[in-house]
């Protein structure tokens, strides 16, 4: 078995990347986008006066670089960044680096985690060769899909105001415009060590997301799929978002487990159905989540050893699992946010959330408007964005994804989430985009606002801002991890207040340990990162491997054979040989071999064996025959026949002969490594032969 | 070597190696299904259903065939409900907090959504008509509902270490499923009601090619083939029509959940289409909150419904309006929904009773009405007058449809999934004795699979599947090999050798024959030689390739091969033997020594036949003829 990770990936939206060798299959985890990357680009400008700032800037920089190019450039990369370091272009989109260095039409399998890991996937599907089977929860692919249709609507923008894109390599791309760009550009168009630039893309089409849609296989959790036979792919809920999940894949070898970013008790998510994944071989970890924060650093967690935990029973560590802790510390960070927004409100000040989970965004919806309604705010409040109205509607249709108590909700009749009713009652509207007439007719301020995109280049989010960035009452939330400065950059002198929450987005440091006491595996694989940050003592019942990007890890195998089980007819049918001197008793096989759901099954398959009728007898051999034994048993047999010591055959010196007259005449010639037996018909030859076998071990 | 056989069983701890099917109801009839299945020592109840015919103990399965004791808990492992139907849960709240069962119970989430509605509107009528004691309260109902687990299509839910079990989609109501049901190697599917074909709102029935010991399947229509339901919601809608365009009321009396939904999105998309003006109404009863159940549930809806969810729920009904008592008797058509069900008293029974003398108007009746019901008398034959209570008779002038497209597979159907599942076993449920045997005639004959269809409290015992576990490495030639007090392991011959460490004793068998030459005179004369030695050389040149063509003939479809010294046919080979003394000369020669041409044959024990054969057809060859 061999583990590649292809990338670690950066936070909630950029999830990390496998590829893992198993039973001679090649599968990939996830297929992301680093949309944090489409911060070097320019947002679209909303007015005319921008359209000729951008003209005019662009001008007077080239009339630089022709005089005097080189002090310019140092210039330019000494200096802080401004908005006209901006890339003008229609965005490129960024894949795993790692990826494009492998022949995708190698990957036999594609398991999909989340639908932030499936931004990348049409990229994959429509490339030439790939014909990977590719597996996703029900879930992710719709709203993946509602993703990855909203991207490429709000890329239109781009497309409308920049013209078509032209096929070719675009220009900002070039080494010579690279050059110019601030270091900081640079890095995040190159990388660190400058290879990612094959990892831009431009982006797919609606018809490349409806094609790649028509390749994946959806799941319902815990349902059980077989990939050729030999490996069964189950998914359970990680309870990151409604409809992520973890992958349980059990080959004839080994069974592994696959953990992607994990939430114990998320408040709309179906939890982390981790008791699932427990008593496999191996355990993949991929839950990156916990390098991102510093948290733990601050809260002591850092150097966390088995010290504290070695000492756990298993049962106290699935205590330890569900301390809920974490779940109030969420509630506690929503309930902030809303009264940083409610205060923001009551000083006429409008609210701009963009949309950057799909768990956080209805949880918000919900509680804001519990807190409006309690402190009598009468303010609209809008969600705007081309797939609301599907997304919304589809998450009140999913009852079997949620939580224990949304699932409750469905039981008593009421609706899952609470938006629902708000739609009814007029107090939340829906709009597909910030020109829709419906809009323009009922737009109120101040007002919440939830649009996307996270990033601040895209969608209606870049109008709004341009709108509020001057109002110091207005409120700007925004999720930490992100470069703020980055992001708000086209968008300076920036008067807004802007709050940056972060949120839960995967295990705590605290409970990989107990995590792994729970699951039990034999081998583990960690994060390089995750080395200094969970220690294991030497009393580990288990063995940890360490992987880190682009490096192939190769994990020993564990058995060094396979089951094989065998039909009860068949069973019955075996003939048992007891083997003279050792406790053995040995049959030999006969049957038809399947392969299915990772299991060999013999059967006695359609034709009833011959063995069956007639007695088989032993093909092979083995021993040194005794001839006392011999001339006793065929006397028994009515043979009489005499030894003829001495006459070496083929130079071997304990050779001998045995002469049968009666009945009929015959000849034994035993040797070291064989005899020969030669009679005048049949059935004497058959006797002798029994009674060679009833004096030597064979099958 | 049987006993060994036995004692690796007994390692996997299964002590019966039968399927035992106890059928407690639904047993050559239709109503309170429920059948106890034993397998590799799990035992599993299938539906817990109840029989509205009755009204006596023999309502409900017999629960004390299970255990004496009554100590459920210890006798069944779990219950699985198929759907929300009364037949099929109707006797599950007094099961759990009458009878005591605290075990899990699976079913899934539509039917743990709906069940409750169901079972406390049926409670309600049972209370409302006299003399009927409760048989479970309100509260038996929701502390029941509260131990139900529930589970989605295809899920697999390993109810314990050994007992696996996965619904498949039924598509006979919302929420419906068929279970699989899996304990070691053993595999059986309990079908539940189910509906092959898809109709306005469902799906048909799905499930995978699985390998089953046993199919228990329903047979409600063991003998019809049906059209399809289009044709018979189509009379529906037609009637319905018919009697608003001759300003008619129509009167459909349901219950809150179900049939209510089923039919209200038929009408809608039947106003839609014709664009029909008409109020439909829902009375008090139906609220708009029972749809939120069938809202939130409609990915169990058909591919059709589905799609549809973000630009308008199907079940957002839109023509649906309000009713209020005050227009019973306001004039013009209109459609109404009014509860409960079978007119058994309450509203459905207030508006009975004042639309029911108009011969313009128009009552709907489900294919069921519990005994004692106004529903059910109108069923009974052609009624004109209808005795409401001792003193009051009511003149029912009205048209009654009688509405027939219950959502169940037809004949076709239960063939087609016995067929495409080829279980080794069927036992029909759910459908009338003489149907029943006429399809079970059909199963063995046409498919070759043994059926039964055992009558109420009876049991059918069927062997299971079962598998010995071994580990091997690479076994292609394999050899099983048993050692005192090591797990069971597979190896190839050749490793067998290298790990007893002994040496290979081959035993070959040799047999050196003459042919009889005394045919070859006329070769001799042909031959101008007059050497012996040479003509006996030139003799043995011809004599091989000669035996070859001879071997082909005889041994058609033998391996025969050919390799100028040798003739080789799997592991015998043939040669001319010149030695003047060979050991393997056992024959005694033919006098005439100098003219006899031997052939030396050796092979192994496993074509023991067929060099027997060989040797047989060399010795018997008319030379001359070759």
């Amino acid at each position: 078995m061999k583990f590649t990770c292809l990338s670690k990936g950066g936070g909630f939206h950029f999830p990390p990347c496998h590829i893992l060798n198993v039973c001679g299959f090649r599968i990939l985890f996830d297929c992301p986008l680093d949309l944090s990357a489409l911060t070097i680009f320019s947002p679209v400008p909303t007015g005319y006066r921008d359209v000729v700032d951008e003209k005019d800037s662009d001008c007077i920089r080239y009339s630089i670089l022709d005089s005097d190019c080189v002090t310019w450039k140092r210039q330019k990369i000494g200096k802080p960044l401004d908005a006209n370091d901006l890339i003008c272009a229609v965005p490129w989109y960024k894949i795993v680096k790692y990826l494009h260095l492998w022949n995708v039409s190698f990957i036999d399998v594609v398991l999909i985690s989340s639908p932030m890991g499936m931004l990348g996937l049409p990229f994959l599907t429509r490339m030439k060769g790939f014909s990977a089977k590719i597996y996703v929860t029900e879930v992710t692919a719709r709203l993946g899909q509602l993703m990855m249709e909203d991207l490429v609507s709000m890329h239109m923008e781009f497309r409308q105001f920049y013209g078509p894109e032209g096929s070719t390599f675009p220009r900002w791309m070039e080494q010579e415009e690279l050059d110019l760009r601030p270091s900081a550009l640079r890095e995040v168009v190159l990388g660190k060590d400058g290879a990612e630039l094959g990892g831009w893309m431009p982006l797919y089409s609606a018809a490349d997301v409806k094609d790649c849609l028509q390749k994946v296989q959806t799941l319902r959790y815990a349902e059980e799929v077989c990939y050729n036979g030999k490996l069964v792919i189950k998914a359970f809920s990680s309870g990151l978002e409604i409809g992520t999940c973890n992958w349980s894949i059990n080959g004839p070898k080994r069974d592994i487990a696959f953990i992607s970013s994990s939430i114990f008790v998320p408040a709309h998510a179906m939890s982390f159905d981790y008791l699932a994944l427990q008593g496999k071989d191996i355990v993949l970890y991929s839950d990156l989540s916990s390098l991102d924060t510093t948290e733990g650093v601050e809260d002591g967690y850092s150097f966390l050893t088995t010290d504290s935990f070695s000492t756990l029973s298993w049962e106290e560590s699935a205590k330890a699992l569900l301390n809920t802790s974490e779940h109030l510390e969420e509630r506690e960070k929503l309930y902030y946010l809303c009264s940083c927004a409610t205060d923001s409100l009551k000083a006429s000040g409008s609210v701009l959330i963009p949309i950057n989970r799909l768990g956080t965004f209805i949880q918000l919806l919900e509680q804001i408007s519990a807190l409006l309604e309690s402190s009598s705010l009468k303010v609209p409040i809008y969600v705007i964005s081309s797939v609301a109205e599907e997304l919304l509607a589809y998450t009140n249709v999913i009852p079997e994804w949620l939580c224990k108590e949304r699932q409750e909700k469905l039981f008593s009749g009421e609706p899952l989430f609470a938006h629902v009713e708000l739609i009814k009652d007029n107090k939340l509207h829906v709009l597909p985009a910030v020109h829709s007439p419906k809009l323009l007719t009922n737009w109120q301020e101040p007002c919440i606002v939830f649009c996307p995109h996270w990033c601040l280049r895209l969608g209606p989010v870049v109008h709004l801002l341009h709108r509020w960035s001057g109002d110091p009452n207005s409120l700007l939330v925004l999720e930490s991890g992100q470069d703020v400065q980055l992001a708000l950059l086209p968008f300076q002198p920036m008067e807004m207040k802007v709050l940056q929450c972060s949120f839960l987005s995967g295990i705590k440091l605290p409970k990989i340990l107990p995590l792994l006491n729970v699951l039990q595996p034999k081998i583990t694989l960690l994060p390089e990162d995750l080395r200094q940050k969970v220690r294991f003592t030497n009393v580990n019942p288990f063995s940890v491997f360490h992987y880190s990007e682009n490096k192939t890890l190769i994990i020993p195998s564990l058995k060094d054979s396979s089951e094989l089980e065998i039909a009860t007819d068949l069973a019955f049918q075996f003939q048992w040989r007891n083997l003279k001197h050792e406790n053995m008793n040995i049959t030999r096989l006969k049957g038809e071999l399947h392969v299915d759901h990772g299991k060999h099954w013999l059967h006695s398959g359609n034709k009833p064996s011959k063995s069956n009728s007639s007695k088989s007898r032993p093909l092979l051999h083995w021993g040194t025959p005794d001839l006392e034994t011999l001339l006793s048993i065929l006397s028994k047999m009515g043979i009489n026949a005499s030894v003829e010591q001495g006459v070496g055959v083929e130079g071997s010196e304990k050779a001998c002969k045995v002469h049968v007259h009666d009945p009929k005449k015959a000849l034994i010639e035993i040797g070291e490594t064989g005899t020969v037996i030669s009679a005048v018909d049949e059935n004497l030859a058959s006797l002798i032969f029994e009674a060679m076998d009833s004096i030597l071990d064979g099958i | 070597m049987k006993a060994r056989q036995r004692g690796s069983q007994k390692e996997r701890k299964f002590p019966s190696m039968a399927i035992e099917c106890l059928v407690l109801g639904a047993g050559q009839q239709v109503g309170k299904s429920c059948v106890v299945v034993s397998m590799n020592g799990k035992r599993i109840m299938f539906d817990c259903g109840m029989d509205m015919a009755y009204h006596d103990h023999r309502r409900h399965p017999d629960f004390s065939r299970i255990s004496k004791s009554g100590d459920f808990d210890k006798a069944l492992t779990c219950v699985v409900i198929t759907h929300f139907h009364l037949d099929h849960i109707g006797a599950l709240p007094y099961f759990t907090e009458v009878c005591g069962y605290r075990g899990p119970i699976y079913m899934t989430y539509p039917t743990k959504a709906l069940a409750p509605s169901m079972l406390e509107d049926y409670r309600k009528v049972m209370v409302e008509r006299r003399g009927e004691e409760e048989q479970f309260t309100s509260e038996h109902i929701v502390e029941c509902m509260k131990k139900v687990i529930a589970v989605d299509v295809k899920q697999t839910v390993q109810v314990d270490k050994d007992l696996m079990i996965r619904a498949y989609y039924a598509g006979h109501v919302l929420g419906a499923a068929m279970f699989y049901t899996k304990v070691g190697d053993s595999a059986i599917v309990y079908t539940g009601d189910y509906n092959m074909t898809p109709d306005r709102h469902l799906g048909a029935a799905q499930i995978d090619r699985l390998q089953l010991d046993l199919l228990i399947t329903e047979s409600t229509y063991a003998t019809t083939i049906r059209d399809s339901k289009y044709s018979r919601e189509a009379e529906f809608l037609k009637a319905v029509h018919k009697c608003v365009l001759g300003g008619g009321k129509v009167l459909i009396p349901t219950f809150a959940l179900g049939r209510a939904q089923e039919l209200c999105i038929l009408l809608e998309d039947y106003w839609e289409r014709m664009n029909l003006k008409i109020p439909i109404y829902f009375s008090s009863g139906l609220t708009m909150q029972a749809n939120m159940y069938y809202k939130m549930l409609i990915s169990w809806t058909s591919q059709k419904v589905k799609e549809t969810y973000s630009t308008r729920n199907a079940f957002d009904f839109k023509h649906v309006l309000h009713f209020d008592r005050s227009m019973i008797s306001a004039p013009g058509p209109c459609v109404l929904f009014a509860t409960p069900g079978w007119i058994s008293g309450g509203f459905s029974l207030e508006v009975f009773k004042q639309w029911a003398p108009s011969e313009m108007n128009l009552i709907t009746l489900p294919g069921y009405c519990a005994a004692g019901t106004i529903g059910h008398k109108l069923m009974s034959g052609k009624r004109t007058k209808i005795d409401l209570d001792k003193d009051t008779q009511l003149d029912v002038r009205c048209q009654i449809h009688q509405l027939s497209f219950s959502p169940h597979t037809d004949a076709k159907g239960i063939m087609d999934l016995v067929k495409f599942l080829s279980p080794k076993h069927v036992i029909l449920v759910h459908g009338e004795k003489p149907k029943m045997a006429t399809l079970k005639g059909r199963i063995y004959s046409e498919l070759g699979i043994r059926c039964d269809d055992p009558a109420n409290n009876e049991t059918v015992c069927i062997p299971s599947t079962h598998h010995v576990e071994i580990k091997d490495e690479r076994a292609a030639e394999g050899i099983l090999v048993e050692e005192k007090s090591k797990r069971a392991k597979i190896v190839h011959q050749d490793e067998l050798l290298l790990m007893l460490g002994e040496k290979k004793h081959d035993i070959r068998f040799a047999y050196c024959f003459p042919i009889n030459t005394d045919n070859l005179e006329d070769t001799k004369s042909t031959d101008v030689s007059t050497s012996s030695n040479a003509l006996s050389m030139s003799g043995r040149c011809s004599w091989l390739p000669m035996l070859y063509i001879k071997l082909s003939d005889e041994l058609s479809g033998g391996n025969i091969q050919f390799f100028g010294e040798q003739i080789q046919v799997e592991s015998f080979s043939v040669s001319l033997c010149l030695k003047d003394r060979c050991p393997y000369r056992i024959v005694d020669s033919p006098p005439n020594k100098c003219e006899a041409v031997f052939f030396c044959c050796t092979w192994s024990i496993a074509d023991e036949k067929l060099a027997w054969k060989i040797i047989s057809i060399l010795e018997n060859l008319d030379y001359g003829t070759c």
